[in-house]
């Protein structure tokens, strides 16, 4: 049991490092999903249910959901801008 | 070329870093011989003293009461925060966004299916919000999970509904009714006699979903306050998208 | 339990604030260094269960068994799950200040930022 938990904890570290290494922001959310339902496994097997509940619903869903938000506005107003600026010039 | 030289002068530096925290916890005592007796004073004890079955839950919500109420408020913080930082003026002229606006509506099937999940979803936070006490959940996971329902909403229907359902003053009305009623669950046991936030209602059996005094009531409260507050959050960041207006630059 | 697990999750949570730093150190877009400072805070999830966890000890939820049975320690976890929830937020408002200051000068990475304007 306790090397099933360390294989959990190396995954962890090495998806981790994946979540920083993923430049393009869009990507970078998907990986913190991933990285997301992965600690919650690992909360899993720590003999931890409510705080894997939480992970689970906070780190794979409402985190990326924050992140893309942002950057769909940055987007709209990027697009928008290019746009009125087309229109003017 | 600055950036390769901040770079490497932090590899330097964080490698020693790893290097000396290896070597101070180098003597620590093995992972899984957790020996402190707190914890197992908590688990022997909250059964009987607060007829609640969940350790995990009665000390957040009633022997550590007292740190919750600090972190819903960062959380009620930073809500207003998102609100102030992106709010719009009074008085700005805003013009219609023009061609790039959200109106693109899934297929039917993908809207047939998710009138289903969510209303197994309501199902679900509810009975996790309502059994904080007996098994894993509470107010925090409840509120995330309530929080979910709008933006399923938007995914698969218009936003107009989207906009119906959460940009009222009512929900704003909702996170400040769930935050305050915590300080004033704390005051009336204040007014009782006994110290800030202490248990005072009835305990009740073990086991019932009416047990265990306060903690149930503060977990609903602190449910209210966070689906208020994600979709606050996330109203705030899809107004422009919604409403297709941005303001004259 | 084998001797180089002995000390295996304060090893992992020491990797993941160094990948975290390293994610903000060498970052260049605002965004990708907010989601590394997501990855900082989840370090020291990992190290705060590490030093809860006891091995056969089951979970703090008394439902089903004896209250005198032996049990991780509950107090961690108590201090770990509202920080989750709170974290997604907290996140979120590092992330409107993001899109007001590519709102003002139209770029997001933060070596363009650096010099402020009055």
């Amino acid at each position: 049991m306790i090397w099933v938990g360390s294989g959990l904890l190396l995954l962890v570290a090495v998806s981790g490092f994946g979540v920083v290494n993923t430049r393009d922001v869009t990507s970078q959310v998907i990986a913190l999903s991933f990285y997301g339902v992965l600690m919650g496994l690992t909360f899993f097997f720590f003999q931890a249910p409510d705080v894997a509940l939480s992970q689970i619903t906070v780190g794979a869903v409402a985190l990326p959901l924050m992140v893309m938000l942002a950057i769909s506005r940055m987007k709209f107003r990027a697009a928008n801008r290019q746009e009125k600026g087309e229109r003017d010039a | 070329m600055r950036e390769r030289i901040r770079v490497r002068t932090f590899l330097v530096f964080g490698g020693l870093f790893l290097f000396l925290f290896c070597y101070a916890v180098a003597n620590l005592p093995p992972w899984g011989s957790y020996r402190g007796p707190y914890g197992d004073v908590i688990s022997r004890v909250s059964v009987y003293e607060r007829h609640a079955t969940d350790a995990v839950n009665a000390v957040n919500y009633d022997y550590r009461a007292f740190d919750t109420l600090g972190e819903e408020f960062i959380l009620f913080t930073a809500v207003l925060g998102v609100m102030m930082l992106l709010r719009r003026e009074e008085g700005t002229v805003t013009r219609d966004a023009g061609k790039v606006k959200d109106n693109i509506r899934l297929s039917t099937t993908v809207r047939v299916t998710a009138m289903p999940v969510i209303l197994l979803t309501v199902i679900f936070g509810f009975y996790i919000g309502l059994h904080g006490q007996l098994t894993p959940g509470g107010g925090f996971q409840a509120g995330v999970i309530l929080a979910s329902i709008p933006f399923l909403l938007y995914v698969c229907e218009n936003t107009e509904t989207f906009r119906r359902i959460t940009s009222h003053t009512a929900v704003e009305v909702i996170e400040a009714l769930g935050a305050s009623s915590y300080v004033l669950i704390g005051m009336t046991s204040l007014v009782m006699g006994a110290p800030f936030l202490s248990n005072f209602l009835p305990l009740g059996t073990t086991g019932d979903v009416f047990s265990s005094g306060t903690i149930a009531l503060i977990s609903v409260c602190i449910g209210f306050e966070v689906t208020a507050a994600f979709l606050l959050v996330g109203y705030t960041y899809l107004e422009e998208i919604i409403t297709g207006e941005l303001p004259e630059e | 339990m084998p001797d180089i697990l002995h000390l295996a999750p304060y090893y992992v949570a020491a990797w993941l604030f160094f990948c975290g730093l390293y994610g903000l150190v060498s970052s260049r877009h605002l965004v990708h260094s907010v989601i590394c400072l997501a990855i900082l805070q989840s370090s020291t999830y990992i190290l705060l269960l590490g030093i809860g966890y006891r091995i056969g000890g089951a979970a703090p939820i008394f439902a089903d068994i004896d209250p005198g049975k032996l049990t991780v320690d509950p107090i961690v976890q108590a201090l770990m799950l509202t920080d989750v929830v709170v974290e997604a937020v907290v996140v979120a408002l590092l992330l409107a200040m993001v899109v007001k200051a590519h709102e003002k000068s139209g770029t997001v990475s933060p070596d363009e930022l650096r010099t402020l304007r009055g």
